[in-house]
């Protein structure tokens, strides 16, 4: 019984943690173009995200239940197989964060429930259908949407203001618009992603025997897992930000506005209407669309793959950790002990391998792509980036050596040219 | 295995009507405050646009706190 309860609270405690890299690999989601285009400054965004962040985890528990009610079979599952599952999204998304890519926290998660659940209980314990139309319908889903919609609202916009929407106070109100509708999105993230890991730690709760099964969440878990979130979302996955703001395409306040106001409505419309869609997905796909919706944009498809190729291995690369990392736990208390420890260690050495090139708050919209602002063709970035990063091929591992060393080469040349 | 093409089909629908029709409204509202910024930089009054622009962007703030409401039930 004594080793029953430790296991639980290593699964909060890690869930927790999940909990946290979901909020600062997806502060970017709601903020990255309000901080690329100058309508807040960095921190002071982070911050609005994190406070509407705590709020929205709050609001309902909707989404917690679809976690902990609907993907797998509850009675075959132990604690072990959470904490595995947890360990593969966990590094998942520190990796993703790494090489600051935005990917799907949600896929990270389920990928990693998925792949533990297959090795604990066999592949059977999985709900094959719920997976593809919950996940994978989705993922491919709501790119296009959100990026139609920003595309469309981004033409109609630039074609309605010509000539009359321009000057100080267009500025000024395209701003207030964008910050409304981002405040929008962080929002609808809280109530999402918040949920995701109350559902998750209730799971755990469940199938531990501490709660009934079909419960709500209890109070505490829903207040951890509310700050957890909103700690992670205030200290901001700068790097992803980077990549989403000013990675991916060049935005001004209108787009911006467009992309962020598509995104709220996709996840609010999508979330209501009962086909969940991904934020992450969701936003990149609005970004991009705002992108090409004006005259001249562009978007940088070599980013742009690079992030397809994360969401692709997303659920597979998850799935593939925690299933190992089940297998691992499987050998009793000392396996879990070593899979805790792989975790602290592989989380620790991430980390250092990202003081290499320390990304934050004041230089989060320093880009390669900077120097070359609208008029220069796209060609020059996207071979200078391509240059710099072979696309990811494959495995996980090769995704890891072959994009490391492109942060530091690119820094180079910014802090060359400040000199 | 089901997958629900109806709800797919509507998140589309309205998620492209509604970012259109927000976007152009908001826009609208702007062109007028950018009138008036005109009107008053050459002494004149703008007083049907500045009506015009808070109208569009009450209807903005509407659909917002139905999006907060959406949220919250």
């Amino acid at each position: 019984m004594e080793s029953f309860s430790l296991i639980l609270a290593i699964v909060v405690v890690t869930a927790l943690a999940f909990d946290f890299t979901n909020g600062f690999h997806d502060t970017a989601n709601a903020m990255a173009t309000t901080i690329s285009t100058g309508a807040l400054k960095p921190k002071v965004a982070v911050a609005m995200s994190a406070v509407l962040n705590l709020v929205g985890a709050f609001l309902s528990v909707e989404v917690a239940n679809t976690i902990s009610k609907g993907l797998v079979d509850e009675s075959g599952i132990r604690p072990e197989v959470i904490f595995a599952a947890l360990v593969g999204a966990i590094l998942w998304n520190l990796l993703t964060w790494l090489v600051g890519l935005p990917s799907s926290s949600s896929h990270a998660l389920m990928g990693g429930l998925i792949g533990a659940t297959i090795a604990s209980a066999g592949a059977g314990a999985v709900h094959g259908d719920v997976l593809v139309t919950k996940v994978l319908i989705p993922a491919i889903a709501a790119p296009l949407v959100a990026g139609m919609a920003a595309m469309l609202a981004t033409r109609l916009s630039y074609r309605l203001g010509a000539k009359r929407a321009e000057g100080k106070a267009a500025e000024k109100g395209f701003r207030v618009g964008q910050i409304a509708s981002a405040g929008l999105v962080s929002l609808a993230h809280g109530t999402n992603d918040a949920q995701k890991t109350m559902g998750i730690i209730t799971l755990a709760l469940v199938a531990g025997g501490a709660v009934s099964p079909d419960s709500d969440p209890p109070v505490w878990v829903i207040l951890s897992a509310g700050l957890a979130i909103a700690l992670g979302t205030y200290l901001g996955g700068w790097r992803i930000i980077r990549t989403m703001g000013k990675g991916l395409t060049d935005l001004q306040p209108q787009q911006g506005f467009a992309a962020q106001t598509s995104a709220a409505t996709v996840i609010l419309a999508s979330s209501h209407l009962g086909f969940s869609l991904s934020t992450t997905h969701s936003v990149s796909g609005s970004v991009m669309g705002a992108g090409l919706g004006r005259k001249g944009g562009v978007v940088r498809w070599s980013t742009a793959t690079r992030m397809f190729v994360a969401w692709g291995l997303t659920l597979p690369a998850a799935a593939l950790v925690g299933a190992i990392a089940e297998w691992v736990t499987g050998f009793g208390d000392w396996g879990t002990a070593l899979v805790a420890v792989f975790l602290v260690t592989s989380s620790a050495a991430i980390w250092v391998v990202s003081r290499r090139e320390v990304i934050d708050h004041t230089n989060v919209n320093h880009v390669e792509g900077e120097t070359s602002q609208n008029a220069e063709p796209a060609g020059i970035v996207t071979t200078a980036i391509a240059a710099v990063t072979p696309p990811p091929v494959g495995t996980v591992a090769d995704d890891l050596t072959a994009t490391i060393p492109s942060p530091a080469e690119v820094t180079a040349k910014p802090s060359a040219t400040a000199l | 295995m089901k997958i629900d093409w109806a709800a797919l089909g509507s998140v589309f629908g309205v998620s492209l009507v509604i970012t259109v029709v927000m976007v152009g409204v908001f826009t609208l509202g702007i062109v007028g405050l950018s009138r008036r910024e005109r009107a008053v930089a050459q002494g004149e009054s703008a007083g049907l646009a500045v009506t015009g622009a808070y109208a569009c962007f009450a209807a903005c703030a509407a659909v917002v706190a139905y999006g907060i409401y959406l949220i919250v039930a």
